[in-house]
């Protein structure tokens, strides 16, 4: 039908909001990576010599490692001697208090929205702020502490909390695990340290909020959350970056640890830029996040909005190892123009009862494709094990495509598991019925869209849902005409 | 009210309407009959604004406005409503956030507050009890497992609550038992006032009997070749459409 064309035709991007760039004095690593980048991380850090090892160690891991290429994206190969590997503000980086942050910055958060003022904060959200390399600001820190909750950048707890880093970095997501987590290991630069201990509800929703600023610079986040026995946090992330014609790389990894009937809540509103309406840069999302439920009746939920990057490439995943455990995965994202994103999660059964419910919903428009990919593994020792996937994809227009990579590998018979799949389209069909009752195409497809997120949108934090349904209607602006 | 001069139009290059009038006031009931592929559907989408179709020539003047320059969800604001043959499900979206979206556009074009919550439900039970639908159904996604019947009663119900000045049903008997049928005209029937004004599409003369037009027109490749009062629809039952064609053919 010719109308499908028009649809296509009139899909271009709604501005992204975020695209501006902070003009602040930086200190940057020379570009390319060595052995030398990453003495130089490490000293501007000014690490512990176990760390610089646990760097190199992980250098030569991934010197010895290749590219994947089993994801159903496509893009040119990534020149790792053209990145430059840190980036962080000539003055002071982490500040004590408001009064300190130089204006600019200030200028920056309010932009981006971000609620720093402590006084002027109503929700009760302690909020960490990396920019680039470095972590800046991290508000409610010592009323956190009153709690025994320690929330800071990985930074600080490299040196801070020595014991707990060696401990737990590297044990949910080991070096070696992939590609990019290797290469995260080697040259990660700041990203948030939560320590929630035995019995303690975290009073407040944490949150981090990632900034790429400078030019030509790769972001490399690595935050560990730690729940010990009987607490609860509930975390969020938030991500933009300035609109530039060069694709840049963001290869994070995030670790959880659940002990015994502990609770981590994950949160995730992924807005990096994602290219302009032709296809021209954006932020390539590779990324390794990964929660262990090593306690009994212990649980992690994920719950992702992902708007933005070029290409997003990323399986919040759990290991459900102690008896009794849950996953969730709850997943939103949409891709438009030239986006691809290739996502999903794996639940890994390992304890006995366990538990774990997927739901994924998939909205492509313009060119982009929408890939979903999951792995559902049922150990021998799973027994009673269950799991429901729900897999939905949404089309909007006929040049997107949606696909559905469902893995199962079940080894012990008293697992049970249900898998759903639906696709849909928004077709003109749909559009007219809600025009003709009232509806603009954009309100129509909001509402239709919402309706469609329903269930993931849900498990948002209060007012990161309004958010989240905002981000969507911005991504999807003229996506229909 | 609707003034609908020489309308030709086309999709694909074929042309389904040429050079159709009709003419509207308020308070009338007209029935549109005709046999398949006489451009009935089509016009009704017209007056609709829907853009798979071109028109070539013609005008459709709403209240004194062009209608043709109006998006359709312009024309919903003013008043134009259509009961769709083939209602679509929306999966996900509530009846009552559907309605309550549709309500408040209109609202905010009309310059009006949002509605009441208080109010909206107040009035969605009473419009509810008119069309003898089940209240369970408004929780439930748009029109998603609904039977032939709901979807058409779901679109009288959506006529009662957005209360236009012109309502087009288009084939709103169609796959509707006896019972059904009697609850649809009679939420028509309640509807009606000297405000307002319905085109009825139709293939059958039974739904005239109990909603009674004023006027009957036939539609025949693409015109209206004959017009009259309810007898014509009682005429059409009685001999079929041949002696029409035979008439126009000659």
């Amino acid at each position: 039908m010719h109308d499908d064309d028009k649809l296509i035709e009139k899909a271009t991007t709604g501005e992204y909001r975020y695209g501006f760039v902070t003009d602040i004095e930086q200190e940057t690593a020379p570009k390319g990576l060595s052995e030398d980048t990453i003495r130089f991380i490490s000293a501007k850090k000014e690490e512990p010599e176990w760390m610089l090892e646990w760097r190199l160690k992980a250098f030569k891991t991934w010197q010895q490692m290749t590219e994947p290429d089993w994801v159903n994206v496509h893009y040119p190969k990534i020149d790792f001697q053209d990145i430059i590997y840190y980036a962080g503000a000539k003055k002071k980086p982490q500040y004590e208090s408001l009064d300190e942050v130089d204006p600019e910055l200030l200028r920056t958060y309010e932009k981006l929205g971000i609620p720093v003022e402590e006084q002027k904060m109503l929700a009760g959200v302690a909020v960490d702020f990396v920019m680039d390399s470095e972590s800046v600001l991290t508000t409610f820190k010592k009323q956190l502490k009153e709690f025994g909750v320690i929330f800071c950048s990985i930074s600080e707890a490299i040196k801070e909390y020595p014991e707990l880093i060696q401990k737990h970095l590297g044990s949910v997501v080991p070096t070696r695990d992939n590609y990019y987590a290797a290469l995260n290991s080697a040259v990660f630069s700041d990203g948030s340290f939560v320590y929630v201990p035995k019995g303690v509800r975290c009073p407040m929703e944490l949150s981090t909020y990632f900034r790429i600023n400078a030019e030509n610079t790769g972001q490399f986040e690595r935050t560990l959350i730690i729940a010990e026995d009987d607490s609860y946090v509930s975390y969020l992330e938030g991500c933009t970056a300035p609109m530039r014609d060069e694709n840049q790389l963001h290869a994070a990894v995030v670790e959880l640890v659940a002990q015994d009937r502990a609770e981590i809540k994950y949160s995730t509103v992924q807005n990096w830029y994602p290219g302009n309406s032709e296809g021209k840069g954006g932020i390539y999302n590779f990324v390794t996040k990964r929660g262990l439920c090593n306690g009994v009746e212990s649980k992690i939920s994920w719950t992702q909005v992902e708007t933005g990057s070029a290409i997003t490439w990323k399986y919040p995943s759990c290991i459900l190892k102690g008896d009794r455990s849950i996953g969730e995965f709850y997943s939103v994202a949409v891709t438009n123009n030239f986006q691809q994103a290739d996502t999903g999660t794996k639940m890994i059964h390992i304890g006995k009862n366990t538990k774990s419910r997927i739901v994924s919903k998939g909205i492509s428009a313009g060119k982009s494709q929408n890939s979903y990919r999951g792995l559902v593994q049922m150990h021998k020792t799973a027994k009673n094990a269950y799991n429901f996937s729900q897999c939905d994809s949404l089309l909007i227009g006929d040049k997107c495509g949606a696909h559905t990579f469902p893995y199962l590998e079940v080894k012990n018979s008293s697992a049970q598991v249900e898998h759903e799949a639906t696709t849909s389209k928004i077709g003109e069909d749909m559009l007219f019925y809600c025009n003709q009752r009232g509806l603009s195409d954009e309100e129509a497809v909001n509402l239709i869209i919402n309706g469609y997120c329903k269930e993931v949108f849900r498990h948002l934090p209060m007012e990161f849902a309004v958010e989240a349904q905002n981000l969507l209607a911005i991504s999807l602006e003229g996506s229909v005409g | 009210m609707l003034e609908i001069k020489n309308l030709s139009v086309s999709i694909d290059g074929h042309s389904i309407l040429d050079n159709l009038n009709l003419s509207v006031k308020p308070g009338e009931v007209h029935a549109i009959m005709g046999p398949n592929g006489s451009g009935k559907s089509t016009l009704a989408s017209v007056i609709a604004g829907r853009d798979e179709y071109d028109v070539n020539g013609g005008k459709i003047e709403y209240q004194g406005e062009d209608l043709l320059d109006l998006d359709p969800h312009e024309r919903a604001h003013k008043g134009v409503f259509l009961a769709f043959q083939y209602p679509v499900e929306i999966p996900g979206v509530s009846m009552t956030n559907f309605m309550k979206a549709a309500i408040n556009e209109k609202r905010k074009a009309l310059g009006q507050d949002p509605v009441v919550a208080k109010d909206f439900l107040k009035m969605i039970k009473e419009k509810m009890a008119l069309v003898k639908m089940d209240p369970k159904l408004m929780s439930r996604s748009l029109n998603e497992g609904f039977s032939g019947g709901e979807k058409k009663r779901n679109e009288i119900l959506q006529m009662a609550m957005l209360e236009p000045k012109l309502a087009i049903m288009d084939e709103t008997d169609s796959g509707l038992d006896i019972d059904a049928l009697r609850i649809v005209a009679n939420g028509v029937n309640s509807l009606r006032t000297s405000e307002n004004a319905f085109v009825v599409i139709t293939h059958y003369q039974r739904l005239l009997d109990y909603i009674v037009p004023d006027y009957v027109h036939i539609l025949y490749n693409g015109q209206i070749v004959k017009s009259g009062d309810k007898s014509l629809a009682l005429e059409l039952d009685d001999k079929g459409y041949e002696w029409v064609k035979e008439e126009v053919n000659a």
